[in-house]
């Protein structure tokens, strides 16, 4: 059958299942936007900005686990998509970023809003394509999706010509790859068995691997084998649910004090789907410290990156639990008793007592169970992440490797529209101030969202450092805007609610969240919390894990 | 850091345009330390031979390799240092050559076989092929006559007897 190639693309994305996409038109995508129309079948939602739609298919993959498609046009359309092309490369999300350009005519000469999008995205996409001939694009889309999702996870940018997307071509329909099964080396899986087998002190540590291989359910399997704790990384949240007895929460800089300990304390440290970031390892030298350390993950390149390591296994992390199960043994409860008693002798789990753990439990108790719960960059999202109990993978996104401000809003409306549920959005009053522009999109699509902004007039995260570091120079961490954000969200058509005192916490929440569910619709919670809360525990930058610091001196 | 050494890592990559970016663009922004880096054409026209000279240690020799073999357009990927193999570079290097001094020059020529292709009143082009080490020796000899311009084309490897880099399994195979 012979199409145009704006029409091939939209029946490619038919092929692979795509029912939404984020996106804004321009003059380099009028065809392609033409043909969406005629065609009626794909839901569009219309952004602010470009970095909202990018956030937004990114948000989408996350909460769903498929491929979140953006539209954007040739030069400013598609630069502004790159930051959150970035996000979506960071921490391994597919992502189809699909962007217009200039005629092949055209292209070369420095013409009108012409720019080398895949020369500025080579570094921060799996892989680019520029589409300059209708006979390669269908190929090239579906190749894209495949390489999107396959191995690895990552983004996938696919530049098509304006002369591409009106030449007409044969097209003919054909059914998404099928992705690659991995060999998985059974002598490698043995081997990690016997040390695990023999260890005396094990400890998990869930990375986003574990999510975007659905391996939770195999997860709980191999810890209650083992006995043993489980820790997440910020990406991992979620993979364990938050209040299991094995869970002890999150590891790394902003980790949990037992987390800490258990690291310190263990002797064979187990790494599913993580990458030693350094949020996470912060001394790579120093972390394993003697220790067993057994990585396993689907990126061959990871191995030995930060961390060297005893043993690894090259596997999806479903597939490796599942092979090794059945060669484990099962231990009994001694080390994880112990693991229980080190938060006692009135030492903190984390800080309870500052007003964004008493805002961000609440919410956790009003908001729907499971429901998505989207995390800002700052002080907030290591607030979220150690308050906010996820219960599910998939539950709790946020920029982790990136560490995207401005990213919350965005991939909040993503979210909803994928799972179709009531999202929680906890922003800082920086981030907030980023991606603002996207809460007009929220409230023309219907969105609903509580947006729990923990607004401290200052940059929190930046500011926190600069107490620590920096002899509190505050240089320019202090926003101290004028901004009225409720008469803010009112005049956006959304609802805007304050929260300015302890005991207005619950009711305030109450009223925010059945509004929410009820008008379908996006509503704002000014939380005014104190600039001088901090992020506690914390382990500095580059140090070892037994300088945890529990509370700040300087207040 | 272990010790840092050169390693010759042969890469069969797409033949099409932009791969060269793609992955000098990888070494860039690892900051991987290239010596040199030669690309060609090869039996199959889908297909380019990239022969890379590294400057660093195991570490860095491992994570360049497996961060290549993770791009879409690198198809297969090792490291010649594992294995025998014929190294070859040529090279063409003008030197000031009058009548003096050419007699000298043409002697030392005979003793490492390289040819002159090109000769003027007071220059002359040699060219000289072999692996890379004889290549240097030549160009210390002829170097105090005055070189004018040279080039070389950088190494050309190819394992010696069964091995071909297209028969290897994907690198990450072997050294898991």
């Amino acid at each position: 059958m012979k199409m145009k190639g704006a029409d091939i693309l939209i029946n490619c994305l038919l092929e692979q299942g795509v029912d939404t996409i984020f996106g804004y038109p321009g003059g380099a995508v009028l065809d392609i936007y033409d043909a969406l129309y005629r065609n009626g079948k794909i839901n569009h939602i219309l952004t602010a900005h470009e970095q909202g739609a990018a956030h937004a298919a990114d948000g989408y993959a996350r909460a769903t686990g498929k491929v979140g498609v953006c539209f954007a046009t040739s030069g400013p359309g598609a630069t502004n998509l790159v930051t959150g092309i970035a996000t979506a490369f960071m921490d391994s999300i597919p992502l189809v970023a699909v962007t217009g350009n200039v005629g092949l005519s055209m292209l070369g000469r420095d013409s009108f809003q012409e720019v080398d999008i895949t020369g500025i995205t080579m570094p921060i996409t799996k892989h680019n394509y520029i589409v300059k001939d209708v006979k390669d694009l269908a190929e090239t889309i579906r190749r894209a999706f495949y390489i999107a999702n396959s191995g690895r996870k990552g983004p996938v940018l696919i530049d098509i010509l304006k002369n591409v997307q009106v030449a007409e071509c044969d097209y003919e329909p054909a059914k998404p790859y099928p992705l690659k099964e991995f060999d998985i080396n059974m002598s490698a899986v043995e081997a990690t068995a016997e040390v695990i087998n023999s260890a005396k002190r094990p400890l998990i540590i869930a990375g986003g691997g574990v999510i975007s291989a659905g391996a939770s359910e195999y997860l709980k399997e191999f810890a209650k084998k083992l006995n043993a704790p489980v820790a997440y990384t910020l990406m991992g949240k979620g993979a364990i649910a938050d209040g299991d007895p094995l869970c002890i929460g999150m590891v790394g800089m902003h980790g949990t004090f037992t987390a800490t300990k258990a690291v310190i304390s263990s002797d064979v440290i187990i790494a599913l789907g993580s990458r030693f970031s350094d949020r996470v390892a912060l001394n790579r030298d120093l972390f394993a410290n003697g220790k067993k350390v057994i990585h396993i993950d689907i990126d061959n390149a990871e191995f030995d990156k930060n961390v060297k390591t005893t043993l690894h296994v090259l596997a999806s992390i479903d597939a490796y639990l599942k092979a090794v199960l059945p060669l484990l043994e099962q231990k009994d409860g001694a080390w994880m008793d112990e693991v229980l008693t080190f938060e006692q002798g009135g030492r903190l789990k984390v800080d309870t007592s500052i007003m964004a753990y008493k805002i961000l439990k609440a919410a956790c108790r009003i908001a729907p169970e499971g429901n998505p719960v989207v995390a800002d960059v700052g002080q907030h999202q290591m607030w979220a992440a150690q308050y906010f109990a996820a219960l599910r993978p998939r539950q709790f996104l946020t920029s982790g490797g990136l560490g995207t401000m401005g990213y919350s809003m965005g991939a909040a409306i993503g979210a909803c529209f994928g799972t179709g549920k009531l999202a929680t959005v906890v922003v800082g009053d920086g981030c907030f101030n980023m991606n603002m522009n996207e809460l007009s999109t929220a409230v023309t699509q219907g969105v609903p969202m509580v947006i729990l902004l923990m607004n401290n007039s200052v940059l929190g995260m930046v500011r926190q450092w600069q107490k620590i570091f920096y002899g509190r120079r505050f240089s320019q961490t202090t926003l101290d805007k004028k901004t009225d954000y409720v008469a803010f969200a009112e005049s956006f058509g959304a609802k805007g609610l304050r929260i300015e005192r302890e005991d207005e916490i619950e009711s305030v929440l109450e009223t925010a969240y059945s509004y929410a569910a009820e008008k379908c619709a996006p509503v704002l919670v000014d939380c005014r919390i104190s600039c001088d809360e901090n992020v506690l525990p914390m382990i500095k930058p580059g140090a070892t894990y037994d300088t945890q610091i529990e509370k700040m001196e300087e207040n | 850091m272990d010790e840092i050494k050169k390693y010759t890592i042969g890469a069969l990559v797409s033949n099409k345009s932009g791969v060269l970016t793609r992955i000098s663009g990888l070494f860039a922004r690892r900051g991987y330390n290239i010596e040199s880096l030669t690309v060609c054409a090869t039996e199959d026209p889908e297909i380019s031979r990239m022969t890379v000279i590294l400057k660093g240690d195991e570490y860095v020799l491992y994570q360049m390799i497996k961060q290549m073999d993770k791009l879409e357009d690198v198809k297969k990927i090792g490291c010649a240092n594992e294995l025998d193999c014929v190294y070859r570079e040529l090279m063409l290097v003008k030197v000031k050559a009058d009548a003096e001094a050419r007699n000298q020059i043409v002697q030392i020529k005979e003793i490492y076989k390289a040819k002159v292709v090109d000769l003027s009143i007071d220059t002359m082009i040699l060219e000289l092929t072999g692996d890379p080490e004889k290549l240097d020796a030549f160009m210390a000899v002829i170097e105090p006559y005055g070189i004018l311009e040279m080039q070389r084309t950088g190494v050309t490897v190819l394992a010696r007897g069964q091995h071909t880099l297209k028969d290897r399994d994907c690198y990450s195979d072997h050294i898991n």
